[in-house]
């Protein structure tokens, strides 16, 4: 009985530090509507600041808790930066744009701390006077789990009453539901943001500080934390913080139990209670209707055909692509043939996101599925690489069966949501399953037989697979059932109300796009020889995102500029120091400077020059 | 005090206003009449800033507001109400009137609370509950005493006969006339007659995004047509 109590307690006090951060996060998305994956990088900077100043003013109480709220402070004001440099321009900019630009924050501050505190973990100190165990029903329990219990409660009251009792959190809760019209009531937005993400930083930062007696400060702390908060946002609804609290609650109690049961399930776990929760409740537990909606979309212009001009600077690139493997090095090859990979790749996610309307947070799911299942069928079925390589779509198609059925029952950022859950499960189940996947060491060994096994003839065969997939995606965009999609994209209800199927079309739509996502798996499985669990990861989807939108979302050209844009400038970064620093400055700039993305800056360029000209 | 010069605005590629112009003098109530879809909701959504697609001008005490911010826009003195009445519907009656409120103007009459609770009895009733527990003409009664929080002295009415009972837009057309005894300007727009006749004393008429006809309402019956080609159904 004392066990499971004890149990129970551990449960809560994570289920504290998690709501810390998680209604920081959910205030942010409610009132500016933006998905901030930075919101881990909060968090992490204020676990380092919070050691800097607790281990400067060691020993006492008051030094301690001092350094907890004056870390919380100080990322609450790096918040302020951040939202008044940044994230102020891009208010109007395609949601998809401003998720990219924090994550440009998150690898900014990634190095930033690298070099500020180095890359090794830091252990805080404990808390004073609270750095022992009582006994409760025979069991020890840390006293500074105790204090976290209460913590958790305390600071949602505290929300609370900021925002029921003071004009501000009204404010705040108005813009949460129409923001445009407590515009017209002549409420400053810009300056409501601002509070509202200084309010959310610090918030994180005061969990992450408040965890540095219980875990190990280090430079991983902001992507582990960011999934789990997003979860615990979803499960709770969107801009809910009473429902951030409860999900908090259940997904730390259920996981205090689940590992006594099945220790490896906490991986996954969260994202099994989001998937479940959100098929019966489809805004969260207390979420509403609409809080699902980003940012206001421009409406879509209509695709138009290639103009005979396009065409043929489009064939002539492909021609320089084809021929390239005679007159360039082996080693341009190998990087042509990853170019040619992440556009698939990019393609493929392109389809799902600018065609199809649904935006997917774990897109690698489905590529790394099909290297998977082409990598197991080389090494347990003696598959050869051909039959391998159809094989691996259809798994990652099969997949994507299985994981939209439930997606297309949502819309907007739970959709997302759900996405990422499907390819955090993936991911966990496949880095756990030793025996079958090889977990972390990968699955090596899968070379392309003799005959394929030079780097030119290699180059020919990705060649083809990839140009042909984009290639028929692309008809596929063109056709009557791309047309449907498309429809459904704009709106649901007309398309609806002429008879369409829309979730089946959207279904169908995420199936095509998850098998164009295997095959691009395929290919770069056999081209390394090996395929790891990293290929389903949140990086690799993130990566994909970015391409997309690098290139810009509004033109199929963009995710071939985007991806090819992405490979190159990675290849020639990561040799650097610090390149996550210049990356993510790049992503910034480019955010910043062409906010509909590589084609259409280059599009207004064009323009510009053409009138420069005339 | 306001004048709308050559107003146009597009929704993406779509011109929806092409040259409008009109004006609302001081402590006038105006109509701007049409039919679903002719233009007048986009031309108040243009003067209050909510569309970044405009041209043309708009001036407001001889200053230029065409292109400014919704909410500088609001703390000169304009008052609006939606159309689609945009009720917090988790806030309570009460704290949708705190959100509409601003500090008083020297130029304009103050409305407070208990003078709001007066003009809207069953606000007063119904202080503590959710905006989303109101019936449609309570929430239109609240769309306007929220405007009215911020002490206008020119208030937009985006259609506020629309969609309520009978009893209610007769209410409605007493609200209108007292705003008008305590000083205030007004352009309503609206699609029914009766009711713009009503209330206001002078109308303009839109069609197609243009002024196709401004003048007393003597002028407009004088000239059925207009109304039979502009605003019958």
């Amino acid at each position: 009985m004392g066990f499971y109590f004890a149990q129970l307690l551990t449960g809560l006090a994570n289920a504290s530090s998690l709501f810390l951060i998680a209604s920081g996060l959910s205030i942010i998305f409610g009132v500016t509507r933006i998905v901030n994956f930075a919101h881990g990088s909060f968090y992490m900077l204020g676990a380092y600041l919070a050691y800097t100043l607790v281990t400067l003013w060691s020993g006492s109480v008051l030094g301690f808790w001092g350094g907890v709220v004056l870390a919380a402070l100080v990322v609450g004001l790096i918040g302020l930066v951040v939202e008044l440099t940044i994230l102020r321009r891009i208010y109007h900019a395609p949601e998809l744009f401003q998720l990219v630009a924090t994550f440009g924050v998150v690898l900014i501050v990634q190095d930033a701390a690298l070099a500020i505190w180095g890359a090794e973990d830091l252990l805080g100190p404990r808390a004073p006077g609270l750095d022992r165990a009582v006994r409760i029903l025979g069991e020890p329990i840390p006293e500074y789990d105790l204090a976290l219990i209460a913590i958790g409660p305390a600071v949602l009251a505290g929300i609370w009453l900021l925002f029921h009792k003071t004009r501000w959190g009204v404010l705040v809760r108005a813009a949460t539901q129409d923001r445009e019209m407590v515009g017209a009531l002549g409420i400053n937005q810009a300056w409501l943001f601002s509070a509202a993400f200084v309010l959310g930083s610090a918030l994180a930062g005061l969990g992450g500080a408040l965890q540095i007696p219980r875990e190990a400060v280090s430079l991983q702390m902001d992507l582990s934390i960011i999934g789990e908060a997003f979860v615990v946002v979803v499960i709770g609804g969107m801009g809910s913080v009473s429902g951030a609290f409860v999900a908090a609650v259940l997904i730390s109690v259920l996981n205090s139990f689940a590992i006594l049961i099945f220790p490896q399930i906490s991986i996954v776990l969260p994202f099994i209670v989001m998937a479940i929760v959100l098929i019966f409740r489809p805004y969260g537990i207390l979420g509403k209707p609409g809080s699902e909606a980003g940012a206001p979309e421009a409406p879509e212009a209509p695709l138009t055909l290639m103009s005979p001009k396009a065409m043929m600077v489009m064939c002539a690139g492909l021609m320089a692509l084809a021929l390239s493997p005679l007159f360039t090095a082996e080693f341009t090859s190998v990087l042509l043939v990853d170019v040619m990979v992440a556009t698939l790749f990019a393609v493929s996610l392109h389809f799902m996101m600018g065609i199809g309307g649904m935006v997917s947070f774990g897109h690698a799911a489905y590529f790394g599925v099909g290297a998977y299942a082409a990598a197991l069928a080389v090494k347990f079925l003696g598959f050869g690489m051909l039959p391998a390589m159809a094989f691996g779509p259809l798994c990652a198609a099969l997949a994507a069966l299985f994981f939209g059925w439930f997606s297309v029952r949502l819309s907007g950022v739970y959709l997302a949501m759900l996405t990422l859950a499907a390819a955090q499960i993936l991911w966990g189940v496949t880095f756990q399953w030793q025996d079958f996947t090889g977990g972390d060491d990968g699955i090596l060994g899968v070379w392309p037989p003799g005959w394929a096994s030079s780097d030119r003839v290699y180059f020919y065969i990705a060649f083809v697979l990839c140009v042909g997939g984009i290639w028929v995606m692309r008809r596929i965009a063109y056709s009557p059932f791309g047309y449907v999609l498309r429809g459904v994209r704009d709106s649901q209800t007309r398309a609806e109300a002429i008879g369409v199927d829309t979730r089946f079309h959207q279904w169908m739509g995420f199936v095509i796009a998850g098998a164009f996502a295997g095959l691009a798996g395929v290919v770069f499985a056999f081209s390394k020889g090996s395929v790891f669990p990293d290929s389903l990861g949140i990086a690799l989807s993130i990566d994909g995102l970015i391409m997309v939108l690098l290139g810009g979302i509004h033109a199929l050209a963009g995710p071939i500029l985007g991806a090819s844009a992405f490979v190159l400038i990675e290849d020639w970064v990561t040799r650097l120091d610090y390149w996550r620093f210049i990356f993510g400055t790049i992503i910034l700039v480019v955010v910043l400077v062409a906010p509909d993305g590589i084609a259409g800056g280059i599009q207004r360029l064009w323009r510009i020059i053409k009138r420069g000209a005339a | 005090m306001l004048e709308i010069q050559d107003l146009s605005a597009w929704y993406g590629r779509a011109q929806i206003l092409n040259g409008v112009s009109m004006r609302v003098g001081q402590n006038e109530v105006v109509a701007l009449m049409g039919r679903n879809g002719a233009g007048k909701s986009t031309t108040m959504k243009s003067v209050m800033g909510l569309l970044r697609q405009t041209g043309g001008a708009v001036r407001y005490d001889g200053r230029d507001i065409l292109g400014r911010a919704s909410h500088a826009i609001c703390r000169q003195g304009l008052g609006y109400v939606p159309e689609d009445r945009r009720i917090f519907g988790e806030l309570t009656v009460e704290e949708n009137l705190e959100v509409g409120r601003r500090p008083p103007r020297p130029d304009a009459p103050e409305w407070g609370l208990d003078h709001l609770y007066a003009l809207f009895p069953n606000l007063r009733e119904r202080r503590r509950n959710l905006g989303k527990q109101l019936s449609g003409g309570e929430q239109q009664m609240l769309t306007i005493a929220r405007t009215l929080m911020g002490n206008p002295r020119l208030i937009l009415l985006d259609e506020p006969s629309e969609g309520i009972a009978p009893v209610i837009v007769e209410q409605m057309a007493r609200v209108i006339a007292e705003l008008k005894r305590e000083g205030l300007s007004v352009l309503i727009s609206e699609q029914n007659l009766h009711f713009a006749r009503l209330v206001s004393d002078r109308t303009y008429i839109i069609e197609k995004g243009q002024i196709r006809f401004e003048g007393r309402f003597d002028d407009l019956d004088a000239n059925p047509d207009i109304s039979r080609t502009y605003l019958a159904v």
